[in-house]
Order: structure tokens, then C-alpha cells, then sequence
């Protein structure tokens, strides 16, 4: 087993009075791609988002590299370099171009030389394949070329592992592919990647785990095999059942 | 000179000959103020509205939760104070003011770009409050979740996006001090009103005079309009992305292209 890069222990959230997250258990291992599926409202993004601290854990901890994230001191800007973050509606900056999305990070955060940043943004974009789309605004690209997009800027920052909170759900049918191909293409490089999502071909295909949630909780983690085909658990028996009748 | 026979047209022909220059120096004193006014007074509702945004829990830490709510409330005093009361009146109290109660002199000119100054300033710090909000929430999270922090993508990101919507508003704020300059003629601000009324004072013909301020007037704010919506358009640029300057690539071929070049 490698090594455990993020360690979530015991972690809630409520908003207000509604539990959003209880008492939330997992780790994740260097080079390890999980899905986490599950239906709307089980908590999957708020997950997600709290390991990124964007939102703030009622209570619990998160570990990275054994450290604790919420620890007075600790470097925040730095480890969300590490372990980026990619969203469904993209949020690309609006106000740049696609090569300006991915340089400003890398300038500010990791003080790279506008130079050296811009020739780092151009191999990721060309990795995504849109280095002909440089010097595009995001209001001129297709929402599979912001994700696209996202994704790179993601990589500009040298990151361990990435959060993916639903990649391809606001895109149209035919732009899934182009995304889900990238991201199978990153998984293969041995990246840490960690993806909410509800395309059970790619949880199925490309993850080494499948972590169900429902109602706030793990319910069920383990292999695709065993999650798809033999589930343990009655409550991920009848999501798959409602999902894959679809 | 005409005498009290002669026509209208006449006074006006006068008017313009004899004090064209007095008048022109007069619309430049109030197109001083206004620009001077209203970029001073932006600047102003940047900072201002930058602070009010800002984002305040009581988990933040007693003291930066109390002073951020002490300069919030009296910024907030600020902003009603000057939106709630005529820019005549707050003319006579500040200049007035800082005469008796602080014995400075203020230069007129001076004392004009200060008082549009703040005044401006406490119309756009809402206004600017209003351009930060309405930028999607997505972009403040896309910059904090790549490390930037939230001082870093305000000027990066937020703020280049609220500006660029507030822009109709700040250049109508600019044509409001064109014309609400005039009120300065109070603490005898030599700009185009105060200008005409002594002339038009001088020979008791106020509507010959004041046909040509409303003129010049006229011209300026009209002017300004213009250049600001073009300023607008430029801004905006092209909705389409050209690629390797051609333009009518389908969007199919451009994205089978850039999937092959993954591969
Ligand atoms: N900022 C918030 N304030 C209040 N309630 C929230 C907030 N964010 C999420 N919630 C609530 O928390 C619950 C879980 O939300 P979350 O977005 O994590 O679900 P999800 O599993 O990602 O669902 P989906 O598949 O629809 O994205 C929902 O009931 C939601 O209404
Ligand atoms: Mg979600």
C-alpha cells in the first residue's frame, strides 16, 4: 500500500441544523483514483469542499502528509496548490484568458517567474489539448474546453492529488467524452485524484475505489468490482439499481 | 456693444465674442473637477466597497471581527450622510467648516475637488459594493482553491469582473458631476456656472447668457456619453475566438483538433 497523502478522521458539518457530513472516516493513498458517488444531497461536494477548506469542518480533522490543515500556522494557500480542485461549473476567470488563468496562480502562489509559468501553462494546455486556444476568453469557449481549461490550471500548480466535484455535469452529452478522456489520460500518469461524479462508466472503468455516500456518511468503499457487482450494503444495491436502470 | 434695441441673437453673438474665453476656461474648470472628482471619489468607492465586502464571521477572532464592524458602521454613516443631503448644502459646511471651526483656508479649486471628491465617493462605494456582489461567488472559490488568497484574487480576479459591470455607472457618475458642479459656484468655484452668472450679471441678460451655458453644457455631457459607450464596446472585444485568424472553423473541428492533440 502506498502512502496515505490525505487523512480525513471523524469529520462533520452542519449548516445550521442540518448535518450535512457525520462523522466522516477515509484516507487516500498516493496515486490512488476514487469516485465517489451517491445520490443528490448525500454530502459529496460539502466532502470535497472541506478538504479543501472551503468550507469549514463543524468538527473532525483533516490530515495532510500527518499534518493537520486547520492547524493555526499551517501554510493554507500552499497545500490548496497541492491538492487542487476542479468544479462542475468550471469557474475559470472570467477576466482572462486561458493562458492568464493558468499563469496568475502559478505567479502568485508559487511566486514562478512569469516566464517560466507561461511555459508551464502552455505544456498543460497542450497536454489538454487546447493550446490553440491560448489566448481565448472563457465566454469563447465551449463548456468542455473550460473544463478542459480548469483542468490545466489545476496542473499548473504541481498538484498531489486533484478534488473533482462533478467534472462533466454541466456539460452537453457531447463534450463528456473530451473531459473524461483527460482525466483518464491523468490517471494513468499516476496522479492522486479524487472525482464526485455520477458517470458510473468512468467510476466503474478508470477508479481503483468506489466510495458511496448517502445521507451524510460512508456507506459502503471498496473496490469497482465489488461496489458495482456485489454490494455489501442494501442502500448502494438500490441507488445502483435507480442509477444504472437510467 | 449692443444696446436695448438690439436682438437676442446679437447679445448672444456679443456674449460668445467678449467672454468665449472666459467661458471655455470656465468649462474646463468644471471638466477638472468632474474627472478629478469623479476618479478621486472611484477610488474612494473601491476601498470603501472593497472593505464593506468583506466577508465577517464572529470564528474570524474578536478583534478583527469588532474593528472590521467599527469601520464598516462608520463608513456606512459616511455613505448615508452624503447620499441624504443636498452636495449644495455639503459644500457650505465644508468649506465653511474648514474655515471657522478648523481655520484653513481652502483654495476654492481645492475645495471643490474635495467635496465632489467625497461626495462622488459615497454614491459609487455602493455601487461598487453592488459590482462585487454581482460577480459569481465560482470565481472567488476557483481563486482561493489554487492558494491565491482572497486580498490576491479580490484585485485579480473580482475586481477587474465588478469594475467592468459598474462601468455604465461610473461614466453616468462622471456626466451627474459635469452638471452638478455648478452648485460650487456657492463657495465661488470659478466653473462654467459661476462664470456665466457674472457675466450675465454684468448687463442683466440671463437668458442670452445661460442659452449658450446650457449649450456648452450640452456639448460636454453629450461628448463624454458617446466616448464612454464606445470605451465600452472596445473593452468587450470580439464574441468569437478566432483560431490561426480564421473564422468559420465549426466548433466540431475545432474540438476534434484539440483532442488529437492529447493523444
Ligand atoms: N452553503 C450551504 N448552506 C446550507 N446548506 C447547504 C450548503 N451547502 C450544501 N448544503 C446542503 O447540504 C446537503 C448536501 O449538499 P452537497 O452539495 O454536499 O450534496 P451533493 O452530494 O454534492 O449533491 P449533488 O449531487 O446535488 O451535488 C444538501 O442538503 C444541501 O442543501
Ligand atoms: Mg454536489
Amino acid at each position: 500500500m502506498n502512502e496515505t497523502i490525505l487523512q480525513v478522521n471523524h469529520l462533520s458539518k452542519s449548516f445550521g441544523d442540518h448535518e450535512v457530513l457525520r462523522d466522516v472516516d477515509f484516507s487516500v493513498s498516493r496515486g490512488e483514483v476514487i469516485s465517489i458517488i451517491g445520490a443528490s444531497g448525500s454530502g459529496k461536494s460539502t466532502l470535497l469542499r472541506c478538504m479543501n477548506l472551503l468550507e469549514k469542518p463543524s468538527s473532525g480533522e483533516i490530515l495532510f502528509h500527518n499534518e493537520n490543515i486547520q492547524r493555526p500556522g499551517f501554510d493554507l494557500q500552499t497545500y490548496r496548490g497541492r491538492v487542487g480542485m476542479v468544479f462542475q461549473q468550471f469557474n475559470l476567470f472570467s477576466n482572462m484568458t486561458a493562458l492568464e488563468n493558468c499563469v496568475v496562480g502559478q505567479m502568485k502562489v508559487l511566486k514562478r517567474s512569469r516566464v517560466q509559468a507561461q511555459n508551464i501553462a502552455m505544456a498543460f494546455l497542450e497536454k489538454v489539448g487546447m493550446s490553440a486556444y491560448v489566448k481565448a476568453k472563457p465566454r469563447q469557449l465551449s463548456g468542455g474546453q473550460k473544463q478542459r481549461v480548469a483542468i490545466a490550471r489545476a496542473l499548473a500548480m504541481n498538484p498531489e492529488a486533484l478534488l473533482f466535484d462533478e467534472p462533466t455535469s454541466a456539460l452537453d452529452p457531447e463534450m463528456v467524452g473530451e473531459v473524461l478522456s483527460v482525466m483518464k489520460d491523468l490517471a494513468s500518469t499516476g496522479l492522486t485524484m479524487l472525482v464526485v461524479t455520477h458517470e458510473m462508466g468512468f467510476a466503474r472503468d478508470v477508479s481503483d475505489r468506489v466510495v458511496f455516500m448517502d445521507g451524510g456518511v460512508i456507506v459502503e468503499s471498496d473496490v469497482p468490482e465489488v461496489v458495482f457487482t456485489r454490494p455489501k450494503h442494501p442502500r448502494t444495491r438500490e441507488f445502483l439499481a435507480r442509477i444504472l436502470d437510467q | 456693444m449692443p444696446n436695448a434695441k438690439s436682438g437676442f441673437f446679437e447679445w448672444v453673438f456679443f456674449f460668445v465674442k467678449t467672454y468665449g474665453p472666459m467661458f471655455l476656461k470656465g468649462a474646463g474648470t468644471t471638466l477638472l473637477i468632474a474627472l478629478t472628482g469623479t476618479l478621486v471619489g472611484f477610488i474612494i468607492g473601491l476601498a470603501v466597497g472593497y472593505v464593506r465586502a468583506i466577508p465577517c464571521e464572529k470564528g474570524d477572532g474578536a478583534v478583527k471581527y469588532w474593528l472590521l464592524k467599527l469601520v464598516r458602521t462608520l463608513l456606512g454613516v459616511y455613505i448615508e450622510v452624503f447620499r441624504s443631503t443636498p452636495m449644495i448644502v455639503q459644500s457650505m459646511v465644508i468649506f465653511y467648516g474648514a474655515s471657522s471651526v478648523l481655520h484653513i483656508n481652502l483654495p476654492y479649486l481645492l475645495a471643490g475637488f474635495i467635496i465632489v471628491s467625497i461626495n462622488t465617493g459615497a454614491y459609487l462605494s455602493e455601487i461598487v459594493r453592488g459590482g462585487i456582489q454581482s460577480v459569481d461567488p465560482g470565481q472567488m472559490e476557483a481563486g482561493l482553491a489554487i492558494g491565491m488568497t482572497y486580498g490576491q484574487t479580490m484585485l485579480n480576479v473580482v475586481l477587474p469582473q465588478a469594475i467592468r459591470n459598474i462601468l455604465p455607472a461610473l461614466g453616468n457618475e462622471f456626466v451627474v458631476n459635469i452638471k452638478d458642479t455648478s452648485v460650487l459656484n456657492v463657495i465661488s468655484v470659478t466653473e462654467l456656472y459661476f462664470v456665466s452668472k457674472s457675466a450675465a450679471g454684468t448687463y442683466f441678460k440671463y437668458f442670452e447668457v445661460f442659452f449658450i451655458t446650457s449649450v456648452i453644457y450640452f456639448v460636454m455631457t453629450f461628448t463624454v456619453t458617446r466616448f464612454l459607450r464606445w470605451l465600452e464596446r472596445k473593452m468587450d472585444g470580439p464574441q468569437n475566438y478566432a483560431m490561426h485568424g480564421s473564422q468559420t472553423v465549426p466548433d466540431v473541428e475545432l474540438i476534434r483538433k484539440g483532442g488529437a492533440a492529447s493523444e
